[in-house]
């Protein structure tokens, strides 16, 4: 049996965790293929329901990824974000969805080798978490 | 500046004594209008009715266990823009709190409107009420009978099936009113007190010429402790219950397992409050491939589809502002406790922002604000 492979769902924002997403790109430094990047303005436009909707089609991890505190370019859509990260976290982990497959990361623009360095172990941790939903016969 | 007065009640009919209380409000206060549940014309059944003759009043019945829709809702739509006369409701306290809520979220307002509370012993299930009006000769009756079971010395209420929201609910009293009248602990064959909780609520009780109220009654506070006591009991239960019972995604999924996506659920709340919920646009009115799609991959897949996503979506959007009315569970046509679920995740969401729902109308909404450090701890990857 082929070892397990997460798939693993991240939002980043266009200003700051997509541009490092990209610098790591053209510095030509690689990261794991189970990422999926979606970009998004900003943190702060992740409904908490593109996370649950994520789950409960099958990623094993979901990710957060913005601007550093006080560099949002929307002026704190990043805080917004945590909230809602706050708020997750006390909901899906009732119904055992784990806690640490939800993160919320700040990766500046200029981080392109933190943000390969941060996707490697993000990949590792959900990767000895295991398969989020194992048992789901179908879509709910 | 008069606090609280005496409402005489005659023979201990408390429903002539409540509808004479409000006759004479609507009198003296110069209120237009007053939202208070009552009789409709047709049939024994009771909806919040918008009640500008006085006259009417001898059909409100704000002391009935009918609970059909939370009162906050339409108070809402009376309250949104300046309706060009004063105004005043009578609430359960779970629809103040709801109110509130909702006046949070810029969905109506306090200003023009006096909010008058009535302690609330619980309500019954819409169908549990027409099963019990059903059975008493007269309306009157219906309620009497019901008052006389609710707030008797035994507070166990083994003959009355109150739902469960009420069973659990631990704010019986309306402390949120401007005007609160109390029900709890009062001996029925002396008068009851009217307390003005706010400045708005004085100036109405001022004005109404009743005399000052008689000392608190003794047994008040033991008969609310002892009440609060056993609904604390019963709710603690009924958290285990839903936690042993939605540990896991297919715990969540069993526990829904009736759910048809009907979202009558999502129309009964009072605090979800969007005109255009996402649930009813064509966001998730997916492409028919992509069903095929999700067959293909799982094997078969469930239609509709979609409604853990809308529960748990739900939960994500207004758990923080739940009040805990049950009227999910009452909208419910597959009887889901959802209500019990809902108080379950709200109980814990607003546990984590320190945030009561409804009880203190200048406490901001967990979701509505941030501080610049705070949940240090759901950064990173530790």
């Amino acid at each position: 049996m082929d070892p397990f492979e997460p798939a693993i769902i991240a939002f980043v924002c266009n200003w700051c965790t997509y541009t490092a997403a990209d610098l790591a790109g053209t510095s030509r430094l690689s990261y794991p293929k189970n990422i999926r990047l979606i970009r998004v303005m900003c943190t702060g436009m992740v409904d908490p329901q593109y996370v649950i909707k994520a789950f409960l089609e099958g990623a094993d991890g979901v990710l957060i990824s913005g601007c550093h505190p006080g560099d949002c370019h929307y002026i704190n859509g990043n805080y917004k974000a945590r909230r809602r990260v706050k708020l997750l976290k006390e909901i899906l982990p009732r119904f055992g969805i784990d806690s640490r497959r939800l993160r919320l990361t700040w990766i500046g623009a200029s981080d392109g080798i933190q943000f390969a360095g941060i996707m490697g172990d993000l990949v590792a941790q959900t990767r000895e978490l295991g398969p989020a939903l194992p048992d789901l016969k179908m879509v709910i | 500046m008069t606090q609280a007065i005496h409402i005489d009640i005659k023979n201990e009919d408390w429903l002539s004594g409540i509808r004479s209380f409000f006759t004479t409000v609507m009198e003296k206060a110069g209120i237009d209008a007053i939202l208070i549940p009552t009789r409709l014309s047709v049939k024994n059944r009771i909806m919040p009715t918008l009640v500008s003759d006085p006259a009417r009043l001898a059909e409100a019945d704000p002391l009935s266990p009918a609970f059909p829709v939370n009162g906050a809702q339409q108070l809402a739509k009376l309250t949104r823009l300046p309706a060009g006369g004063k105004m005043a409701a009578v609430l359960r306290p779970c629809e103040i709190r709801a109110f509130n809520e909702l006046v949070k979220l810029n969905q109506g307002k306090r200003d023009d409107v006096v909010i008058f509370g009535v302690d609330c012993p619980g309500a019954l299930s819409n169908s549990d009420f027409r099963t019990f009006a059903d059975q008493h000769e007269t309306p009157d009756a219906a309620t009497r009978a019901f008052c006389a079971a609710a707030f008797s010395s035994d507070p166990i209420h083994e003959n009355l099936t109150l739902t469960s929201a009420c069973r659990s609910c631990d704010h019986p009293t309306p402390d949120g009113a401007d005007i609160a009248v109390a029900l709890f602990g009062t001996d029925s064959t002396k008068g009851l007190t009217a307390r003005a909780h706010t400045e708005m609520g004085e100036t109405v009780l001022t004005g109404l010429d009743l005399p000052p109220a008689e000392a608190v009654p003794p047994q008040q506070k033991t008969v609310i402790a002892a009440m609060l006591k056993q609904r604390k009991q019963y709710r603690k239960q009924m958290f285990t219950a839903v936690e042993d019972a939605t540990g896991s995604i297919h715990g969540l999924s069993t526990y829904l397992a009736d759910c048809v996506n009907c979202y009558n659920c999502r129309v009964a709340c009072p605090v979800c409050y969007c005109t255009t919920c996402v649930f009813t646009t064509d966001t998730f009115c997916h492409e028919p491939f992509q069903y095929l799609q999700w067959a293909r991959r799982k094997g078969g897949v469930k239609m509709p589809t979609d409604t853990l996503f809308f529960h748990l979506t739900r939960m994500a959007h207004i758990s923080t502002a739940c009040v805990g009315c049950g009227q999910c569970t009452n909208a419910c046509p597959n009887d889901i406790p959802l209500s019990d679920l809902f108080s379950f995740v709200a109980h814990h969401t607003q546990g984590a922002f320190g945030y009561g729902a409804g009880l203190d109308l200048s406490q901001q909404q967990p979701m509505c604000g941030f501080e610049k450090e705070e949940y240090g701890e759901v950064v990173g990857l530790n």
